[in-house]
């Protein structure tokens, strides 16, 4: 059998032997009895969840895993990281293994509802895209009619394909590969035509290729990705938290606010600032956090705009702009409701 | 009362006296380890539903009728995104019985032909088998698979460069296309005469042994077998038009369309799984032969029976007897190992139930639904093999 299948497995007895009233609205008390977070994370993606030379995991998902540790003891190692497949994911979490779940995880209707998780605000508005060979020749996913797709089951991206090529009429033939290293080198010897998975994730891939230039991301996204972090349903509490501490995040770059600026912020005088740092307190109280919480994650994490421009920004190998990303009052879609 | 109907003499054993006796106290701990096994499966069941219902997750098999939404590569009916799980379902059992059945039949095949070259007084043959042998038993599967995979994958050309060793014949990193003829009524018939001609062997065959049991009188089943075998088809694809339309794959963009394709991912799983299991398949030809003993053989020479003879009708028969249980056991394992199609994407029944799981988030039934397919499957091939077993065992008269 398959590691999937014992994973699955292992999460279906974990089901059946976890005491019943385990998680009734205790995942938060849980939380701050064994004094550390623990995350689900993605096996190795760059950008999002990756561990580096030094064995220490960066990315996206991870810094907002080490800003809920902030927020909740005040440091960021707070945190213990559970790597995941994209078919272990949900189990995990449904079992209680992991605390919340920061894969680039798309929020779907499914997912939110049957699959009995919440979705907290999203952490990166993602597409989904193709990756072709230069030598292709072709410059558009509508010229994709016939070809053979590598792709990773047990994603959105699967179903997103299967999708696509229905609404267009054309017939494509799918590889369908579990690990992420063996669908890659199966696009790369030229089983496959087509490697599609979100846009940020063909990024990081294509950034470890050893000559991106004869790779092509094609120009079409053809489905929404709004990733975020994930907790089960049963406690509203820690979903509320989970939820603030990325408002926080895009609060703080709203106000200008960074790690650099955030001890002398402390000074201000506008209201807003003050709720927020917890320097005119109640907002953490009412989220039975420390009223410096947010505070904590900009001068231990920072603010959204750095997160992004550490992780996955223009600087990095991934090289992405901010787009759909950027603060809504830059034309993004990146929104806080107001603390207070 | 019990006790008065009893004679004065004997009262009634108290339980304490009655726990003395062994028989009662075998029945005891049996209804008690029971009834602990019991409990425990209710205790798990019932705290898994009352888990599954408080964190509002999906629980039972309506899912199998909604769209599946997700595409399978290689399939044996027809089968789009637009199909139910249920569907998809079906496929994955297809796919896994497909590799099943010829990967028994090739390893039982490929098996026995290592075995017997194992014995063989070839000093260089013998070696190579016992090479063969001890590489093959002793690298893990899965590495195998991915070594089969990646030797197709990465040496093979690219489509629009296949090789074509015959006219229609493409063979690439796509895999191996190959034209198939047109439906048509003339094959539909040759097909069905084919059946027929199938039943008749044996039917013939039957009826040879019981003819030759009783009178001594032989039948050329053989001859007349292969005659049936062809003539029948031929017959009938003749009198329904002949028809010579094949469909043939061609380039067409990015792929050969047309004809009929088997995947780099069931001939790397094929390979896999027929190298392997033929290593141990070959110990077990070898040492069911070599414990039939010299004697026997020699005994069938010295009348006169030719080395093939003796082999058809003296030792193989013989062997047979000692065989056949732990083949089954190969059969088995191949069957389950075939499992690990998933690490190659070959969409066997734990793939799809795998992408299933994950698009409906239910474990639990998935989980189940796997373990009944194999149950199912394994549990009749060791009835078949079991059958058969007694078939060929010692008859006692």
């Amino acid at each position: 059998m398959t590691k999937q299948v014992l994973g699955a497995a292992a999460a279906a007895f974990a089901l059946a032997l976890a005491a019943p009233a385990a998680y009734a609205g205790e995942t938060f008390d849980a939380v701050k009895a064994k004094g550390f977070v623990q995350c689900g994370v993605n096996t190795g993606l760059p950008g999002f969840g990756t561990p580096d030379s030094n064995g220490v995991w960066t990315g996206l998902d991870v810094d907002f895993c080490r800003a809920i540790a902030a927020a909740v003891f005040g440091d960021t190692d707070a945190v213990k990281f559970t790597p995941l497949s994209a078919q272990q994911r949900f189990t995990a979490l449904q079992s209680g293994e992991i605390d919340v779940l920061l894969r680039n995880t798309t929020w779907t209707v499914t997912r939110d509802t049957s699959l009995g998780l919440n979705f907290a605000p999203v952490t990166f508005y993602d597409g989904q895209g193709f990756m072709v060979t230069t030598a292709l020749g072709v410059s558009s996913a509508y010229e994709l009619d016939g070809a053979t797709v590598c792709v990773q089951p047990g994603t959105t991206t699967e179903l997103n394909l299967a999708d696509f090529f229905r609404a267009n009429g054309m017939s494509f033939e799918p590889v369908v590969i579990e690990k992420l290293d063996e669908v890659v080198g199966a696009f790369v010897s030229g089983r496959c035509d087509v490697y599609t998975t979100d846009a940020s994730g063909l990024a990081g891939t294509r950034s470890t290729f050893p000559n991106p230039g004869d790779y092509l991301v094609l120009p079409e996204l053809v489905s929404k990705e709004p990733l975020g972090p994930v907790v089960r349903h049963g406690d509203d509490q820690w979903f509320d938290v989970v939820k603030w501490v990325v408002f926080a995040t895009i609060q703080a770059e709203e106000k200008g606010i960074t790690q650099a600026n955030v001890d002398e912020t402390l000074e201000s005088t506008d209201p807003v600032v003050q709720r927020l740092l917890g320097t005119n307190p109640g907002m953490g109280e009412a989220l039975g956090l420390p009223d410096d919480f947010a505070y904590q994650i900009i001068k231990l994490v920072g603010n959204y705009g750095e997160i992004f421009a550490r992780t996955v920004g223009p600087d990095t190998p991934l090289g992405l702009e901010r787009g759909l990303n950027a603060l809504w009052t830059d034309g993004g879609l990146m929104y806080s409701p107001p603390f207070r | 009362m019990a006790g008065e109907m009893r004679g004065p003499g004997r009262p009634q054993p108290t339980l304490i006296e009655r726990l003395g006796d062994e028989r009662v106290r075998a029945v005891l701990f049996q209804v008690l380890v029971a009834g602990a096994v019991l409990a425990l499966v209710w205790y798990l069941v019932h705290n898994t539903l009352a888990n599954l219902a408080r964190q509002e997750i999906a629980t039972g098999f309506g899912f199998l009728d909604r769209p599946s939404n997700f595409a399978i590569g290689d399939t044996l009916v027809d089968y789009s995104a637009a199909d139910s799980y249920g569907r998809a379902f079906l496929v994955g059992i297809l796919n896994t019985l497909r590799v099943a059945l010829i990967g028994i039949v090739l390893t039982t095949m490929l098996g026995t032909v290592i075995g017997i070259a194992r014995l063989s007084p070839n000093w260089l043959v013998a070696r190579l088998a016992a090479v063969y042998v001890d590489t093959v038993r002793n690298i893990p599967l899965l590495l195998q698979l991915f070594i089969w995979y990646s030797v197709i994958t990465e040496s093979f050309p690219h489509p629009r460069q296949a090789y074509q060793p015959l006219p229609g014949v493409f063979v690439s990193k796509r895999g191996l296309m190959f034209p198939v003829p047109e439906a048509h009524p003339g094959w539909t018939a040759a097909l069905i005469a084919l059946g027929i001609a199938v039943v008749a062997v044996i039917a013939l065959a039957v009826w040879a042994k019981r003819r030759q049991d009783a009178s001594g009188a032989r039948f050329p089943v053989a001859t007349t077998g292969a005659g049936l075998l062809l003539g029948l088809p031929l017959i009938a694809y003749l009198a329904f038009g002949a028809p010579t339309a094949f469909d043939v794959p061609a380039l067409r963009g990015f792929n050969f369309r047309g004809g009929l394709t088997i995947t780099p991912e069931l001939t790397a799983l094929l390979l896999g799984l027929v190298i392997y299991t033929a290593g141990f398949i070959a110990e077990i030809v070898r040492s069911g032969i070599l414990a039939v003993s010299r004697g026997q053989s020699e005994a069938g020479l010295s009348l006169g029976l030719s080395r093939g003879l003796v082999l058809r009708l003296i030792v193989l028969p013989q062997a047979l007897r000692i065989i056949i249980p732990p083949l089954t056991g190969q059969y088995l394992n191949l069957t389950k190992n075939s499992s690990l199609a998933v690490a190659i994407g070959y969409p066997d029944v734990v793939s799809v139930l795998n992408t299933t799981i994950n698009q409906t988030g239910q474990a639990i039934e998935g989980v189940l639904m796997i373990m009944g397919v194999y149950l199912s499957i394994s549990l009749s091939i060791a009835i078949f093999m079991n059958w058969y077993n007694a078939h060929v065992a010692l008859v006692e008269r």
